[in-house]
C-alpha cells in the first residue's frame, strides 16, 4: 500500500489517539504534584515519537524497558507498571 | 477457556475457529496447595474439553505452573512432580505456558525445570514473555536459557507475547514467535500485521487470549479482517490465520483438525 492508502486507512484512528494523547496530557498539567519514572519516560517517549526515522514502536518499547540484565532476587510484585523504574 | 462464558465459545465458533488451545495460567490468586493444581489441571484435561465440544470446537490445553506463582519453589516443585501423569491425556499438546514474570531468580530456576521436564518427556514448548517494562530483558533471558539446553528444538518452541522490540531476538533464535492480541497490552491488530509485513510470516502465529482480564475471544478473526483492509490476498491470511498454528501444533500428533470438516 502506498502512503495515500495508508492515510486512508489510517488517519482518523490515529487522530483520535492523537487528540486522546494531548487530553491526557492536559489532564497531567492540570493536576498536583509531579511526574513521576512512568511519566518522565512517557515525555521521552513523546521526544522520540517527533524524531525523523523508522521505527518508532521498537524504540519507544525499548525506551520504557527495564536495560538490565542480571535476574532481580526476588519477584516484589506480579503486576507490571509499563515503565522501568530506574528511569 | 476456564474464565470464560459459554457465549464465548459460541462466537467463536461462529466466526470460523477451528481449535482452541488453552495453556495453564495464573488464576488471579495464588493457589495454597499442590491439589488445587491437581484440580485445575483436571479441569484443563477432562471437563473444559467436554464443554467446548458442546459447541463443537476441539479443546486442547497445556500444562504447567505459571511464573507469577514461581516465587513459591517448594509448591512449584511439588506441582511440577505432577505433571508427568497428565502429560498422556489425549489433549495435552506440552508444557506452558511457563516463562518469567518479573524476572526473577526463583522465576529461572523454575522455567529452567520447565524445560528440563518437557525434553525429558519430548513435549512441545509453550513460552510466556514478561509484560511491559520486563520484557525485553525476560525475552532475552529465556532465549538464552533456551539456547543452552541441547535438548531444546527450536521447531518445536513458541515464544508468546512479542512486540515490536522483541520479534526478531525469537526469530533470529529460530522459535516460533506468537503475537498476542489484546484489547489494551501487548499488540493490537494492525501492529501485528506491521510485524508480518517486516518480518513475514513463516513462523508467526496469531493468538488472542480468553483470560479474566480485559481480553477478546475474537481478536484473531478481526485481525483476518484487518488484514483484508490491508490488501492482504485471502490466501495469506488463511496461511498466517489458520494454516501456521495448524503446522505448528500438527507436530504433536495428537493435534487433528479434519480438513474440510466442520469440527467435531
Amino acid at each position: 500500500m502506498n502512503r495515500s492508502h495508508i492515510t486512508d486507512l489510517y488517519f482518523a484512528e490515529a487522530r483520535s489517539k492523537l487528540i486522546d494523547l494531548a487530553a491526557f496530557l492536559d489532564r497531567i498539567e492540570r493536576s498536583e504534584g509531579v511526574d513521576d519514572f512512568r511519566m518522565k519516560s512517557f515525555r521521552a517517549a513523546l521526544r522520540e515519537l517527533g524524531t525523523p526515522g523508522p521505527d518508532k514502536a521498537k524504540k519507544i518499547l525499548l525506551g520504557l524497558s527495564d536495560p538490565t540484565e542480571a535476574p532481580v532476587a526476588q519477584a516484589g510484585t506480579k503486576s507490571a507498571s509499563g515503565a522501568w523504574a530506574g528511569f | 477457556m476456564v474464565s470464560r462464558v459459554t457465549d464465548d465459545y459460541a462466537a467463536m465458533v461462529m466466526a470460523g475457529c477451528r481449535a482452541v488451545c488453552e495453556p495453564a495460567f495464573w488464576a488471579g490468586f495464588d493457589r495454597s496447595s499442590a491439589q488445587g493444581f491437581y484440580d485445575y489441571f483436571c479441569q484443563l484435561t477432562d471437563y473444559e474439553p467436554r464443554r467446548a465440544a458442546q459447541f463443537g470446537l476441539p479443546h486442547y490445553s497445556w500444562l504447567c505452573l505459571n511464573p507469577k506463582e514461581a516465587e513459591n519453589t517448594a509448591l512449584a516443585e511439588e506441582v511440577l512432580a505432577m505433571i508427568p501423569s497428565f502429560l498422556d491425556r489425549p489433549n495435552v499438546l506440552g508444557i506452558g505456558e511457563i516463562g518469567l514474570n518479573k524476572n526473577s531468580r526463583n522465576e529461572i530456576v523454575i522455567f529452567e525445570k520447565h524445560v528440563e521436564l518437557a525434553v525429558k518427556h519430548d513435549q512441545m514448548i509453550l513460552v510466556h514473555t514478561p509484560h511491559l517494562e520486563d520484557k525485553w530483558k525476560g525475552t532475552r533471558l529465556i532465549v538464552d536459557m533456551l539456547k543452552r539446553n541441547s535438548g531444546v528444538d527450536p521447531a518445536r518452541v513458541v515464544i508468546d507475547h512479542v512486540e515490536e522490540h522483541t520479534v526478531d531476538i525469537v526469530l533470529d533464535a529460530g522459535f516460533w514467535a506468537g503475537i498476542t492480541l489484546y484489547p489494551q497490552s501487548k499488540c493490537t491488530p494492525s501492529r501485528a500485521i506491521d510485524m508480518v509485513e517486516i518480518y513475514g510470516a513463516q513462523r508467526l502465529w496469531l493468538n488472542c487470549a480468553c483470560d479474566w482480564g480485559h481480553s477478546d475471544p475474537l481478536a484473531v478473526p478481526k485481525t483476518a479482517i484487518e488484514m483484508k483492509r490491508r490488501g492482504h490476498s485471502e490466501a495469506a491470511i488463511d496461511r498466517l490465520i489458520y494454516g501456521n498454528p495448524l503446522r505448528f501444533l500438527s507436530q504433536n500428533p495428537k493435534f487433528q483438525i479434519l480438513e474440510g470438516q466442520p469440527p467435531a
